[in-house]
């Protein structure tokens, strides 16, 4: 469970968000949409703690995560832009990311297997391509099973074959039972993985629903056209 | 910590630019070895080399390292791993490794050379631990000063712009104030000036352990009377302890307050 109270973050005078206020109770996708510069990313590195919040406070699981570090052993993160130390190679990336997780016991090859990266395996990651290194990335992210995961833009650089695995793969955590939040401005991807749509707008939860709710309440055939509708209909607000 | 000192450490070890820094000073000790009949004379001419040249080394790593590895960083704070260990296993992998290659590169050819035989033995061990102690300070100082600038120009050049202080233009000052005021008795403040930078503080000690303080005039005396005591020498560690261990508290103290 996520708990989100009255959350706010100051970047000098830039004011990003704005009282925040949300709560995570039951499995699934949720999606974290909203324009460039609304505050999603921030959002995200508050929950994991990179980013300390001016006021409010974060629980998951019913404790506050300030000054707290452990409750990250249940959070797999993907970032938006990866960059890997560039003298490792792959294989040793996995082996120092397992050992400073401190479960050395988790085995990564179904997933190399499945994104196609046993050629890779050897190479440095400074010559891998953008594609290959998110694959990498992914990877990460799945390998240690945790109950939270969130994915900040999953698709970037990901070719059609591997958006198809992306998908099967976030579907199959959800099965498991975990909570996903995904960030991601394509609404093809949205739409389909989502199961809640948190729409952020100006540093403020703005919507919250279902897909099906947003198009109904925009009157919009396609989830694309109601998010875009929102944001003229905001912008001239 | 230890763990991110490790993958730091070896990161490093790997990179091209400390082989440079090794082998420089491996080839600056045989040329003055060789050039050099008299083993104290070599570590004179090398003591006035690394007095400058370790922290501005230092200074140019710390900043470099740490620009360099941002977004593994930033990789590494979302990990269950606690955000000071991040920080400090990084510079400490930066100073370990900037220590070992001045300890190998000056090392290797002074035991080739036969030191441990010699009577220069105490003068080239001050040496290395004083090169050690610079390395910590300067790549620490400059840590610091990267963690709290965005910027890179601007930590760049704010980081050498502290080495220049330290390095040169403290001493110009100090020279002025000699100059200025010198119808007053100064060694006291000479004393304590040097005191209060550790470039000063290592060329004064490693000048008086050179035995070429009548070099200093008055003041020297005065500094052989200050260091050549046991209190003196203590006093002088203790204050290199101090310069080598307040940029790491302000390191861990900003690291704790810093968004990413």
């Amino acid at each position: 469970m996520i708990e989100i109270i009255d959350l706010h973050k100051n970047f000098g005078k830039n004011e990003v968000l704005k009282g925040i206020d949300l709560t995570i109770d039951s499995k699934g996708v949720f999606a974290i949409l909203g324009p460039n510069g609304s505050g999603k990313t921030t959002l995200i590195k508050s929950i994991l703690g990179m980013v300390l919040p001016t006021s409010g406070e974060i629980k998951i699981n019913g404790s506050s995560i300030k000054k707290n570090w452990e409750y990250r052993k249940s959070i797999d993160y993907l970032p938006q832009i990866a960059n890997f130390p560039a003298n490792l190679r792959v294989k040793e990336l996995f082996k120092m990311i397992k050992d400073l997780r401190k479960c050395p016991d988790y085995d990564e090859t179904p997933y190399v297997k499945r994104l196609g990266l046993e050629p890779h395996l050897d190479k440095r990651l400074s010559n891998l391509s953008g594609g290959t290194k998110q694959k990498v990335n992914l990877t990460l992210t799945f390998l240690f099973d945790s109950p939270f995961i969130i994915l900040d833009e999953p698709t970037t650089g990901l070719d059609p074959a591997a958006l198809i695995i992306l998908r099967e793969m976030i579907q199959e955590e959800k099965d498991k039972g975990k909570i996903i939040l995904v960030t991601s401005h394509i609404m093809n991807f949205v739409e389909e993985i989502s199961d809640e749509i948190v729409f952020l707008l100006e540093g403020k939860v703005y919507f919250r629903g279902s897909g099906d709710d947003l198009k109904e309440e925009t009157n919009q055939p396609s989830l694309e056209m109601a998010i875009a509708n929102l944001l003229k209909e905001t912008e001239y607000a | 910590m230890l763990k991110i000192l490790k993958y730091s450490f070896f990161d490093l070890i790997r990179s091209r630019w400390s082989y440079v820094y090794l082998i420089f000073y491996f080839l600056l000790s045989v040329v003055l070895l060789f050039l050099n009949p008299s083993l104290s004379k070599a570590i004179l001419t090398l003591m006035n080399v690394i007095i400058l040249l370790v922290p501005l080394i230092g200074t140019i790593f710390g900043v470099m390292y740490y620009y360099n590895s941002k977004e593994f960083t930033e990789l590494l704070l979302a990990l269950p791993i606690k955000r000071s260990s991040i920080f400090l296993g990084q510079f400490f992998g930066v100073a370990i490794s900037l220590s070992l290659s001045l300890i190998l590169g000056l090392g290797i050819p002074f035991i080739i050379y036969g030191i441990f035989n010699s009577t220069a033995i105490l003068e080239f061990s001050l040496l290395i631990l004083l090169g050690t102690f610079l390395s910590f300070i300067f790549s620490g100082i400059s840590y610091y000063i990267a963690l709290s600038n965005e910027n890179r120009i601007k930590g760049f050049g704010f980081a050498i712009l502290v080495w220049l202080f330290m390095a040169v233009i403290y001493d110009g000052i100090f020279l002025i104030a000699l100059n200025m005021f010198s119808d007053y008795p100064l060694d006291k403040f000479a004393l304590i000036a040097s005191l209060s930078n550790p470039i000063d503080l290592s060329r004064v000690m490693m000048l008086l352990k050179l035995d070429i303080s009548a070099l200093l005039g008055y003041t020297g005396a005065l500094f052989k009377n200050f260091f050549g005591s046991n209190m003196g020498s203590i006093i002088a560690f203790c204050i290199l302890v101090i310069w080598t261990v307040f940029p790491i508290l302000a390191l861990k103290i900003k690291s704790a307050k810093k968004d990413f």
